[in-house]
């Protein structure tokens, strides 16, 4: 087993005349919480979207687990194991936050409409198991107390909480989250912070995306930064911190002489 | 050991025990009493319970899975035409219902999948308008396929269409039990009402399952559900072809039931007709579509028993004939369910519960 777990080989997506990725290329091993920053509009989510299949790329490609990712349909990444959150988040509104997480097992289970219609002994106990998981994880992410309330109904950390459990129902093998942390007051921030901890710590690799600086720095092991579609720096957060180029695009230029 | 059933109605709370052996019985005599007004009463019973087992396959289309089937009715065409032609004098065939039904369920359900597969990545009011086309376009074929080579006999229909008939047991003829004789469609009420209780079973079933989740996730949202895995194709076309087979199904029994098809009996209104009696009742919640279907099969045609006698007595003559009034009224109630209860008339209790906490949310 190599120690990649995912490549990007110069991925590249435009909008019209908005080159919203050019040739980006990174590598994420396996284990570890790797950060993707950059300005508003660098193209971060662009980058989500072409990992899990909801837009083609124009040009490269994925390599996922040693074998290429076909990005032609969402459903597919999800299979391979690669499970995300969204930046504006997208829960079942009506339904329970039970039943979000029961809806993410979906595709790691297998009743089909005769096992449904017939209730056999082996869908009632795949349905009981699919329900005591969902209960697990809510509890895991710390929102077990919300289980019947409808996922609208949810404080907005707690659906951003709902979702990253959703996700994990899927048994990721890489977990993209897409700034999670947005909204979130300081006590929320550092509570998210350990449950993404301890998402790596049992052994899921995490790609993040954030624009809290203290929550990427002091939780990426390594992190690459994007500015209008390019990958301008990957490194430990310790270097990026120090880059000229990224502090440039953060701040805009730095005159010469300041 | 205790029955299974009777296992099942002792877990119940005594409240609901009760409530379902007396929705039962009244079930069980409703053709009775009907029969006292006349046969025709209890026509009319019938095809109100053909239409709530109409209403309930287009539910798993239209309230499961989010999609606008407007043309859900060109498999009940399916359905009904497969029974005439393969129960009839047209083709000299006299198949036996076991044989028709899941042959008119099948090709009903191939139709389904036809008509899902290119067209279900359409969404919302595209969907709509291909199923609308796609219903004309059956009715159109079944108009006028009876040339160069008669197949379905074209705009006459086809006639003295078979009834249901287990062995020598007829549904359409009279039958003597313990001294009391029962007509036809009573017998045909039973028969549906067998069905009727299935096709709930199995509603309640696929929306408390892995495939009904899947479906309201997509119904949610399609994107988040994709993200989490589901083949949203797929889940869709099941749908449509589960929605499609029972139509099917429905068709058959209404052509035996009918003894006669025609054309004319598969338009637009009629899609129209089933989609508003889901959306009227709530929809996805069972027992609103049930209660959907059973209003507006129903109180059009008491409508029209009443329309009559009371303008005799009014007015004296005979002003609005009943049945402009009758789509007048249909139209009426839309608008007015649509202004005040856009949730339906009995929408799930969840529904409710968030609509509640909205207001108290606004005071
Ligand atoms: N679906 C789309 N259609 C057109 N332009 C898009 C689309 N998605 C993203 N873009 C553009 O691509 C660029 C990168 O956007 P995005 O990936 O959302 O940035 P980020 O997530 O880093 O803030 C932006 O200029 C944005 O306007
Ligand atoms: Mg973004």
């Amino acid at each position: 087993m190599s120690e990649v777990l995912l490549e990007a080989r110069e991925v590249s997506k435009r909008f019209g005349g908005v080159k919203a990725l050019t040739g980006v290329s990174l590598t994420i091993r396996r284990g570890e919480i790797y950060g993707l920053i950059g300005p508003n509009g660098a193209g971060k989510t662009t980058f989500f979207n072409c990992l899990t299949g909801l837009y083609v790329p124009d040009g490269g490609g994925f390599v996922f687990d040693g074998q290429p990712l076909q990005a032609d349909a969402p459903q597919k990444a999800a299979v391979r194991g690669i499970a995300r959150t969204f930046q504006n988040i997208r829960l079942f509104p009506e339904m329970t936050a039970l039943e979000n997480v029961m809806v993410g097992r979906h595709v790691r289970t297998c009743a089909g409409v005769l096992g449904a219609m017939l209730r056999t002994r082996a869908t009632q106990l795949e349905e009981a198991r699919i329900r005591r998981r969902a209960e697990e994880l809510l509890y895991y992410v710390g929102i077990a107390d919300r289980a019947g309330d409808l996922a609208r109904n949810l404080s907005y950390g707690d659906q951003r909480r709902l979702e990253i459990a959703r996700a994990l129902a899927t048994e990721p093998r890489l977990l993209c989250l897409d700034e999670p942390a947005a909204g979130m007051n300081g006590a929320e921030t550092e509570a998210l912070k350990g449950l993404i901890d301890g998402i790596r710590q049992d052994g899921i690799t995490v790609l993040l995306i954030e624009h809290d600086m203290k929550l990427v720095m002091g939780l990426c092991d390594r992190l690459a930064v994007l500015d209008y579609g390019q990958k301008i720096c990957e490194d430990v957060p310790a270097v990026v911190q120090k880059d000229k180029r990224v502090i440039e695009a953060y701040l805009g230029e730095v005159p010469e002489d300041a | 050991m205790r029955h299974p059933i009777l296992r099942a109605l002792l877990r119940l709370s005594r409240h609901k025990a009760l409530l379902l052996l007396g929705g039962g019985a009244i079930l069980l005599a409703l053709p009775f009493v009907a029969m006292l007004g006349g046969q025709a009463w209890v026509r009319i019973l019938d095809l109100a319970i053909l239409y709530v087992f109409l209403a309930l396959g287009l539910n798993i289309v239209v309230g499961f899975a989010g999609l606008l089937d407007l043309g859900y009715i060109a498999f009940y065409a399916v359905g009904a035409y497969t029974w005439a032609l393969l129960a009839s004098p047209h083709f000299g065939l006299h198949l036996p219902f076991w044989v028709i039904l899941p042959i008119g369920a099948l090709l009903a359900c191939l139709f389904g999948v036809l008509l899902g597969a290119p067209t279900l990545r359409l969404r919302g009011d595209y969907l709509a308008i291909v199923t609308l086309g796609f219903g004309e376009i059956i009715r159109i074929f079944l108009n006028n396929l009876n040339a160069p080579v008669n197949i379905t006999n074209g705009p006459q229909g086809i006639t003295l269409i078979d009834p249901v008939k287990f062995g020598a047991f007829s549904f359409s003829s009279r039958t003597e039990i313990f001294g009391y004789t029962l007509v036809g469609p009573q017998k045909y009420y039973f028969l549906l009402l067998a069905l009727c209780v299935l096709v709930v079973g199995i509603n309640y079933r696929l929306q408390h399952s892995r495939i009904g989740r899947a479906w309201q996730a997509i119904r949610e949202d399609e994107i988040a559900a994709k993200a989490v895995g589901i083949d949203t194709r797929n889940m869709k076309l099941l749908a449509f072809a589960m929605g499609a087979s029972f139509g099917g199904i429905a068709g058959g029994i209404y052509a035996a039931m009918q003894g006669f098809v025609s054309p004319e009996s598969f338009s637009l209104i009629e899609s129209i007709m089933v989609l508003a009696m889901v959306v009227l009742g709530g929809m996805g919640h069972i027992p609103g579509v049930i209660l959907g279907a059973v209003l507006l099969a129903v109180l059009p045609e008491a409508l029209r028993f009443a329309v009559l006698p009371v303008q005799q007595a009014l007015f004296g003559k005979v002003l609005v004939d009943p049945e402009s009034l009758r789509m007048l009224i249909f139209g009426l109630a839309l608008v007015l369910v649509m202004r005040f209860r856009p949730q339906g008339l009995w929408p799930s209790p969840e529904r409710k519960r968030e609509l509640l906490a909205g207001q108290e949310g606004r005071t």
